[in-house]
């Protein structure tokens, strides 16, 4: 078969298993002239190495048969999407979306005009024919007021559906985008303005400028259910009455800078060489013990179970350390669960505490009944201890509140709480560990770390039993 | 040495470890921190983060780099993960390595943001359109959801297909100790088939079209003769298996209250043991048929039986019939957890 060589393009499309040298746009569709015309920029731009083209679904799915370039085919309405995912994973690249009025403009709206408004580095070209063209020419969001598709039969009326699109006016209120523009290829006048913008598109994205969006009216002879001629008249005549073309945007200024951010040379330099201790190490002699601290928020009841976690890692111990989540998180009440066990850790959910550590009255009512036999409860001694713990379960009263007020430190309740575990011995875990673990606590803060270590042992000391 | 960290962070720091470059993600809770810890740390390492405008568009924008040869991911909950489905078919569809994190909370709708294991359909069968699977993992703890978020990114490399993490609320947002390997995983080559934007890679198509019936016949035989070497890469284990009696089968957070439930019948005098698959798709078939042999089988999930059932159809594709007849199942929904009081007086029932 005798091929004409075109630019940009490959020489002949295997499409449906066969080699055809004819695209399979219908005579006068715009498409075929827009197709044309990106090939043809590509190549005289020497970016068919470079370019990513991103293809939609509709009229435009089969481009990929024709343009010599790299392709990517996205799901409907997700080219802008796809894309972005394109470009930031190849920013050397010239990535180029190409898609219709439904899909961009309906389905994909959103997905286009956030990729707009983050200034992706891709160029977005966007061809508007009023209508969904494979489908079988229904309404799209550009749909003209009265014009007749097969899902307005009657003529689009704006009482019911609202008005065109102005898919350019809309995305220029947005600050990325460096060029919006709106082009037609209706007559020959048009066709080479809209190369000179498609090649603008192109050296944008070659330079790495920004994101590009270009609105190309296009006949629909088919669907409009025209010959050509009067299709491009209508174009011309119809669209561009609602569709005005122009420049909406054309600005040559430098990409922002991306602010810097702390750099890791590696994920090892990242992650491996800070806070590590070793590998917990199995000691079957070493009983297991659940852990349940419950509170309000602002008690430090979270950190106070961290606390334990981290003494019992330490001592290599099998840690698991377990938040209440959630909008119960932010309201009042707050509860931690830890477990430390010489063994692997089965179930992560305490049902039954070893140790229960309560700070305020509806937490010791919600969770004593639960506490094991030869368990113990801790609780501050602000709390009406109405309901008595189970047969078999210690109760310690702990004026953790009152010492932390006394020694003019009340965020340290939590500091108090842990010298009763300490003092009583309720954790497994030796105090210079628990001591350790508190000053590792204060990290970010090292003077509050020796602090509480002093308000912990005054505690331990001063208290009451 | 160790890190004791969130299992949600755990998973962002697998995924650094995999070599993976890029995230995409909207947040949602319980997964949300992973997309806090991505943020942070992705362009700590040069990495691209990107906060996508619903997951509709995380999803889109994956298939868009990995449609490029980069590896990347999200991670979702529930209602997100409903929304990705379509894109993960497209994945499936185009041959696109590519993994999502589920970290499944409570539904159906809004549901809550506690834990469930009820999104087993979409997250093992493939719940999108299309004849397509997913290589899905069960992690149970903050190692796992670190180790098999890494395995996520070889397995998706390897067979070229979108990986699923399976987790749950619970599990998201606990902290355990975390042993962090010594090297990174290297980066795979895609340039065979991926659109690079490099000479190499110019006549590239990402596609998942075939127009011609016969043609998306031929792909789609391809397909399922791809997912049946994958089960070459199934995954399971045991615990106390070897002389139980009753056999608890589990996944993710379900397969440790079975632990301590075969723990706890064991002390009462009862013979129990532990099988748990660790990918659930490729399904551990075989290795489930040898421990559940001639043993009674209890199910424990936080579902309202989905997994009970593809047990059920394990065992009887394995030629148990009698003992896929004998699965029972202890569950809860709603983000209420099986308790193990709840799990052993069952499993006594069972006997």
């Amino acid at each position: 078969m005798a091929t004409i060589e075109q630019k940009g393009m490959y020489r002949t499309f295997p499409r449906s298993g066969k080699d055809v040298s004819f695209t399979h746009y219908c005579p006068g569709c715009g498409h075929g002239i827009i197709n044309k015309l990106i090939a043809e920029a590509c190549a005289e731009l020497g970016l068919q190495d470079r370019t990513i083209f991103v293809d939609p679904v509709g009229c435009g799915v089969f481009t990929y048969y024709y343009w010599d370039a790299a392709h990517i085919s996205a799901a409907h309405g997700r080219a802008s999407a796809a894309a972005t995912g394109a470009c930031r994973a190849r920013p050397d690249a010239v990535t180029i979306a190409y898609q219709g009025d439904g899909d961009l403009g309906a389905i994909g709206f959103n997905n286009a005009f956030q990729a707009a408004s983050r200034g992706e580095r891709f160029g977005c070209i966007f061809v508007n024919n009023s209508l969904y063209g494979m489908t079988g020419g229904q309404m799209a969001p550009t749909t003209l007021d009265g014009e007749t598709t097969t899902t307005t039969p009657f003529g689009r009326d704006p009482a019911l559906t609202g008005h065109p699109l102005h898919v350019c006016e809309v995305f220029s209120q947005l600050k990325a985008p460096v060029y919006i523009a709106r082009v037609s290829v209706a007559d020959t006048r048009r066709i080479m303005q809209a190369k000179q913008a498609i090649r603008k598109v192109f050296e944008i994205e070659r330079d790495g400028r920004g994101y590009a969006l270009l609105e190309i009216l296009a006949p629909c002879p088919t669907n409009f259910k025209m010959s050509p001629d009067k299709a491009a008249a209508f174009c011309m005549n119809e669209m561009e009455k609602e569709f005005p073309l122009g420049v909406f945007r054309d600005e040559t200024r430098e990409p922002l800078a991306v602010r810097p951010v702390p750099r890791a040379a590696s994920c090892r330099e990242l992650f491996a060489e800070k806070d590590a201790v070793p590998a917990a190490a199995d000691d079957p002699a070493f009983p297991e013990r659940r852990f349940k601290f419950a509170g309000y928020g602002g008690q430090g009841i979270l950190s106070l179970g961290l606390c334990i976690a981290e003494a019992a890692r330490l001592e290599r111990r099998h840690t698991l350390w377990f938040p209440s989540y959630g909008p119960e998180q932010r309201g009042g009440s707050a509860n931690c669960s830890v477990v430390v066990s010489g063994t692997p850790i089965g179930s992560p959910t305490v049902e039954h505490p070893d140790v229960l550590v309560c700070m305020n009255r509806p937490a010791y009512e919600r969770f004593v009944g639960d506490v094991k036999k030869g368990g113990t409860v801790v609780v501050d001694e602000t709390v009406p201890v109405e309901v008595q713990p189970p047969e078999g379960v210690s109760l310690v009263r702990w004026p953790a509140i009152r010492m932390a007020e006394e020694f003019g430190v009340p965020k340290a309740a939590n500091t108090m709480m842990l010298a009763a575990l300490k003092k009583f011995k309720l954790t497994g875990l030796s105090d210079a560990s628990l001591e350790e673990a508190l000053v590792a606590s204060f990290r970010k803060k090292p003077e509050l770390g020796e602090k509480n270590r002093e308000l912990l042992r005054r505690a331990e000391s001063g208290a009451r039993s | 040495m160790t890190k004791f960290v969130k299992s949600n962070e755990a998973v962002v720091m697998g995924a650094l470890y995999a070599g993976c470059d890029l995230y995409f993600g909207y947040p949602i809770t319980p997964a949300s921190e992973i997309a806090h810890g991505a943020a942070k740390w992705f362009p700590m390492l040069g990495r691209t983060f990107v906060q996508a405008e619903c997951e509709t568009a995380s999803v889109n924008m994956m298939f868009g780099a990995a449609g490029a040869g980069r590896l990347c991911m999200t991670a979702t909950s529930g209602p997100g993960f409903s929304l990705m489905q379509e894109g993960i078919s497209y994945l499936a569809g185009a041959e696109l390595p590519a993994v999502v994190v589920n970290v499944n909370r409570a539904g159906p709708g809004l549901g809550n943001v506690y834990p469930e294991q009820s999104d087993y359909t979409p997250a093992v069968k493939g719940g999108g359109h299309g004849s397509y699977q997913t290589f899905t993992l069960a992690p149970a703890s903050a190692q796992e959801m670190f180790d098999l978020t890494m395995k996520a990114f070889e397995m998706a490399s390897k067979w070229r297909t979108p990986a699923v993490v399976f987790a749950d609320g619970l599990q998201g947002q606990m902290m355990e100790s975390v042993q962090l390997p010594d090297a990174e995983m290297p980066r795979p080559d895609f340039s065979d088939w991926a659109a690079q934007g490099e000479p190499k890679t110019r006549q590239n198509l990402v596609k998942s079209i075939y127009l011609d019936a016969a043609q998306q016949e031929e792909f789609n035989n391809h397909l399922q003769e791809k997912y049946a070497r994958m089960e070459a890469d199934a995954m399971g284990e045991s615990y106390l298996a070897d002389d139980a009696e009753n056999l608890i089968v589990a996944f993710g957070i379900s397969s440790r209250i079975a632990r301590t439930t075969a723990e706890e019948l064991r002390r009462e005098g009862v013979k129990a043991g532990v099988f748990r698959p660790v990918t659930l798709n490729p399904f551990p078939r075989r290795q489930l048929a040898e421990v559940a042999k001639g043993r009674k089988v209890m199910t424990i999930e936080l579902d309202a039986g989905q997994f009970a059932d593809d047990v059920r159809l394990n065992l009887a594709k394995a030629g148990l019939g009698a003992e896929a007849a004998s699965v029972r199942m202890v569950h809860r929904m709603g983000g209420e957890v099986v308790s193990v009081d709840d799990a052993v007086k069952s499993a006594k029932e069972m006997i």
